[in-house]
């Protein structure tokens, strides 16, 4: 099973990067000792998103499938979250099972979005528009619920505003739940899922599964022709990267305690392209390295004005595209790996 | 001898257009075939339907003695189907082992997947370019690199899409050996081909479509005999 761990499929191996692996998570897990409660709390925020981003690289850089879309299951876990707690409370450690019931909604209705799609043989561009057009209408529909009429339960989904004052997550513990507001305990949680997540994939796509759909990215016909159903593989694959995104969206949600159709916006949907493509869709820890620092860039730019950071993103997804289109992190590391190993492709 | 595939007034219409009509062919198991045709006679048609990237507008097609007309090309491919397209469907991003142990890992364990990847890149004659990308390979190397893949499945019926394209006559020729190798080792082989080079060293049975019909089919010798078939080829001949 570790043998998994790495493979053709991923960038690092041996020794040095699974050094380096373990220095990074040492400095990770020693950091909220040398920063405040504000910058912890700010810090989880950036991992929130790492899930969806992770997501949109096995579907898109793994599987070859462009979803403009992946906002949809962030906004639909999102909002699954806050009324299940709304409702429910959070007593009990309810918050976990309803972080876990909101990730598999997202799930259910990724996995009959995609069946309608990779069965219908919707494919390239296409797929693009029409997992954009699901955000788009999601985002439309929310946005019209401010009327009393629009609840489920006690919960009030309150259209544009948003719904807002869910329970944060909360540990079941002996004497008293233990609440993870934006701080210390959330972060340790958000990073051990993070690490969790990142492995489980890397496992997964160099694994026999992972190997079929970088197949299919490269030549659906030939996988066809050895025998794969593409369809199958294109599906699990999405039902999977949306699962992701539906984490993204519940974690978001519990940690800010809000909500809101704008999270499933023209503009969130573009994100998630942007830092996935910055980093290097091919490849999972490109990936992840790329949208921590996109994210944080991001961040900071929007201090001189929103507006602003969209057009540097913009920017960097089009210089990416036209001058490292493996992107700015997997494109120079492939580079330096094919100088050392010569004829070898990774 | 029985028939392992077998097309029954397989029919094949775009509008008006009749690209196969009503081809009834029989592939006897063990044999190597090969279809021929001018350009336009609707081979590749055929082909197409034999896979199922294609579904007929009539007829049937019974593979084993199951009609598997209206099954998918990769439920055909798990009965024991194998191709090799005209240019050549690789991977051409992933490494020459890369693409072969894709197509083992289908009836191979992992722990035995290197080493019958050693011995498929040795009878290809691609042991030195195990780690090199597919797209940094000659011409005849994919073409052989698709064989390897096609063979990989362990076939019961090899289908050939004119699989000596752009290749010089020393690799046809190194083709055909290879063809009729994995004829004796039990495969059938169903090769269609411009080449008749290559034909002739390979086939034991050869057809002729011909505007969408099977015009004549014998063994090379009375093909090459048919004067019918050298007009289609060549148009009407007067010597007079």
């Amino acid at each position: 099973m570790w043998r998994l761990l790495e493979g053709p499929q991923t960038l690092g191996r041996g020794r040095w990067f699974w050094t380096g692996f373990v220095v990074c998570l040492g400095i990770a897990a020693g950091y909220p000792v040398f920063v405040d409660g504000y910058t912890v709390g700010n810090t989880v925020y950036f991992f929130d998103w790492v899930f969806m981003a992770l997501g949109l690289c096995l579907i898109w850089g793994y599987g070859g499938a462009l979803s403009f879309g992946q906002t949809a299951f962030f906004g639909l876990s999102g909002y699954g979250y806050g009324v299940l707690t709304t409702d429910f409370g959070a007593a009990h450690g309810f918050t976990l099972l309803a972080l876990l019931l909101s990730v598999g909604l997202a799930a259910a209705f990724a996995a009959l979005l995609g069946y309608f799609l990779f069965f219908g043989r919707i494919s390239g561009v296409f797929l693009g528009i029409v997992t954009l057009s699901v955000t788009l209408v999601c985002e439309r529909f929310m946005s019209q619920t401010a009327g009393p009429e629009w609840h489920v339960g006690a919960a009030r989904l309150n259209g544009y505003n948003g719904m807002n004052a869910m329970p944060p997550l909360t540990l079941p513990w002996s004497g008293g739940d233990i609440v993870l507001f934006p701080d210390i305990g959330l972060y340790y949680l958000v990073l051990a899922l993070l690490v969790l997540v990142y492995l489980a994939l890397r496992m997964l796509v160099n694994s026999r599964f992972g190997n079929v759909l970088v197949a299919i990215r490269e030549n659906p016909e030939r996988a066809e022709m050895l025998g794969y159903d593409v369809r199958l593989y294109q599906l699990a694959a999405f039902v999977i990267g949306s699962a992701l995104a539906g984490l993204s969206g519940a974690l978001y949600t519990s940690w800010g305690q809000y909500i809101t159709p704008s999270s499933m916006g023209l503009n969130a949907a573009a994100l998630p392209i942007v830092w996935v493509a910055v980093g290097g869709r091919h490849d999972l820890t490109a990936t992840l390295v790329g949208t921590l620092v996109v994210l944080a860039g991001f961040q900071a730019l929007t201090i001189y004005g929103s507006q602003y950071a969209l057009v540097v993103m913009g920017a960097l997804l089009v210089a990416t595209v036209l001058l490292a289109p493996r992107g700015l992190v997997a494109g120079p590391v492939e580079a330096l790996l094919r100088r050392r190993r010569p004829g070898s492709a990774r | 001898m029985s028939a392992l595939l077998q097309t029954e007034a397989l029919d094949k219409h775009y509008g008006g257009l009749h690209v196969t009509a009503g081809v009834s062919l029989a592939l006897e198991e063990g044999e190597i075939h090969c279809l021929i045709g001018p350009n336009g006679a609707g081979k590749s048609t055929l082909f197409k339907l034999i896979l199922g990237a294609v579904l007929p507008s009539g007829g049937r097609i019974l593979y084993a003695g199951e009609d598997i007309t209206n099954l998918k090309p990769f439920q055909r491919i798990r009965r024991g189907m194998s191709v090799k397209f005209q240019v050549p469907g690789i991977f051409q991003a992933l490494t020459v082992r890369q693409n072969l142990a894709i197509a083992l890992q289908h009836h191979l364990a992992r722990a035995h997947l290197d080493r019958e990847i050693d011995r498929l890149l040795e009878f290809l004659g691609l042991h030195a370019a195990g780690l090199q990308r597919a797209s940094e390979l000659s011409h005849g190397q994919k073409q052989w690199l698709e064989i390897g893949m096609a063979v990989a499945l362990k076939p019961r019926l090899l289908l050939l899409d004119e699989p000596t394209a752009g290749m010089s006559p020393d690799e046809t020729h190194a083709t055909g050996e290879l063809v009729r190798s994995l004829n004796r080792a039990g495969v059938t082989v169903l090769a269609v081909e411009h080449d008749m080079e290559f034909v002739r060293q390979v086939a034991q049975r050869v057809s002729v479509l011909h505007l969408g019909r099977i015009f004549a089919q014998g063994s090379m010798q009375e093909i090459v005999a048919d004067e019918r078939v050298a007009e289609i080829y060549f148009g009407e001949t007067r010597y007079d």
